[in-house]
């Protein structure tokens, strides 16, 4: 899917972190599926998560792929929401040799993907050390 | 004689407040070290830099997010106008108002735009909001002042062009934390700076910058203000003005009155440089993070082209339980990494490859 249709259609999940929340047995669920991974319930009530995680695990890139060139080096990490659910997402903020696990952080809306100088710019959740 | 002041049909005030400044900060001397051999005075000692995936879009969504967790009880789906002031908006063509209004909950139901004055078009944008609300259009608007400043590599300009920038959502006086007492603008048609289509950098029109553009503007504007509120510079605790620098924003307030201890909360420019359209707005929210209920502040933007936007606010008893909850402008401040000149090229995109 090209980036601008993919970002369109995530535009709520990416830009803040809207999920979903099973309204039988609780579970908040991101990203969006429609159907709790707990209990199997239809889940489509729409529930906004806090932003606040800790890192889980990580990984930094220095060889990025097309598109990302200008962040690089930058760090993927394992983010648990305090909510519960694990996100993919990278770090931003922060050099790779702050990060550690169990390191708390914020969401925060930021620059994903351009796609060259004429294409649209893509963006969504990062996640960065907390403030305060 | 008609008053130059802007009327609103009911009183408005700022609902909430909000900064955003960058972590990355270039020092001054790190410029003259480049460009002057490390000769001469520097007119700040460094500047904000947005990292390599900030624009304006980001700055404002968070400088946004700070202003509505400084106002509780406002649902973003309330918001009847989102409008953002910058001279670096990421597009050309395609508005960042939208995208801040989605990453907010603002929409679909809104009016939406970008602004654009020079360093002035954050307060044209308050300015408005302040009409849209004083009108009944709406109950709340959201105006924002932000910028990633362009400086063309080795100008006197590349010293203080900063990102950072202030966001405001503007409401009924009765639910403020600063009720605004009257505003006004004051403008001319003068060349002292431009950007003409296409062009990565902007140029400036050597002597008209002070004496006929910015001191000009604000004291006029400044002046008339005062003037028709029937008030005068010891009537207020905070004054903030357009910081280029540091001495315009000084000089600026000694010609009006004003004594060093009024414009200290809100003058960062050494420390953050010029965030442009951010400029006075980011002052605003450092005084508002300080100032106590009852407490009158004026506030006079500069936009070269040229104009000014003079308001004049005074804080309520709102103001105090709402300062805490999100991070103030001196957090924003304090949170930095400095930078070298190489760095700083990659990151604002200056090499071409």
């Amino acid at each position: 899917m090209s980036l601008p249709s993919k970002n369109w259609r995530l535009r709520n999940q990416r830009y803040r972190l809207v999920g979903e929340i099973c309204e039988k047995c609780g579970t908040p669920i991101f990203p969006p599926r429609d159907v709790c991974p707990e209990c199997e319930a239809p889940a489509q009530t729409p529930y906004v998560f806090s932003g606040r995680g800790e890192v889980y695990s990580y990984s930094t890139v220095y060889h990025p792929p097309a598109g990302f060139e200008k962040y690089a080096p930058y760090t993927v990490a394992l983010v648990r929401l305090e909510e519960g659910p694990m996100v993919t997402a990278q770090l931003t903020d922060v050099a790779p040799e702050e990060v550690h696990i169990g390191m708390p952080v914020e969401m925060v809306t930021r620059q994903l993907q351009e796609e060259g100088e004429e294409g649209v710019i893509a963006y969504g959740y990062k996640f960065r050390p907390r403030m305060g | 004689m008609e008053s130059r002041l802007l009327r609103t049909d009911r009183p408005v005030g700022i609902i909430g407040y909000g900064a955003y400044i960058p972590r990355y900060r270039l020092p001054a001397a790190e410029v003259a070290r480049i460009w002057t051999g490390g000769e001469g005075e520097t007119p700040v000692t460094e500047k904000a830099v947005a990292g390599p995936d900030e624009d304006v879009v980001t700055i404002s969504i968070e400088a946004a997010r700070n202003a509505l967790a400084r106002a509780p009880h406002v649902d973003p789906a309330l918001i009847r106008a989102v409008w953002v002031g910058s001279e670096s908006h990421p597009y050309a063509v395609k508005p960042t108002s939208t995208i801040l209004a989605e990453a907010i909950g603002a929409t679909p139901y809104v009016q939406a735009g970008d602004w654009e004055f020079a360093c002035k078009a954050g307060t044209e944008a308050l300015q408005a909001a302040i009409g849209f609300v004083g009108s009944g259009m709406g109950r709340y608007a959201l105006a924002v002042g932000a910028d990633t400043a362009q400086g063309r590599p080795g100008d006197a300009l590349e010293y203080t062009a900063a990102s950072g920038g202030a966001a405001y959502i503007v409401g009924p006086a009765e639910e403020a934390l600063a009720v605004v007492e009257g505003s006004l603008s004051y403008v001319t048609d003068t060349p002292d700076f431009w950007r003409r289509a296409y062009q990565r950098y902007p140029s400036h029109g050597g002597r008209f910058t002070g004496e006929p553009a910015y001191f000009k503007h604000i004291t006029e504007a400044a002046r008339a203000l005062m003037e028709a509120l029937g008030t005068s510079s010891a009537d207020y605790d905070y004054a903030v003005f357009h910081q280029p620098n540091v001495k315009f924003p000084q000089t600026v307030a000694r010609q009006l009155g004003f004594k060093p201890e009024q414009i200290g909360a809100g003058l960062l420019a050494d420390r953050i440089g010029n965030t442009y359209a951010g400029s006075a707005l980011v002052g605003l929210t450092a005084v508002l993070d300080q100032a106590r209920p009852g407490q009158r502040i004026l506030l006079v933007s500069f936009g070269s082209g040229a104009g000014s936007d003079a308001l004049s606010l005074r804080t309520t008893e709102a103001l105090l339980e709402r300062q805490g909850r999100a991070p103030t402008t001196g957090d924003y401040v304090a949170r930095r990494t400095v930078i070298d000149y190489g760095l700083y090229v990659r990151f604002r995109g200056k090499l071409l490859v």
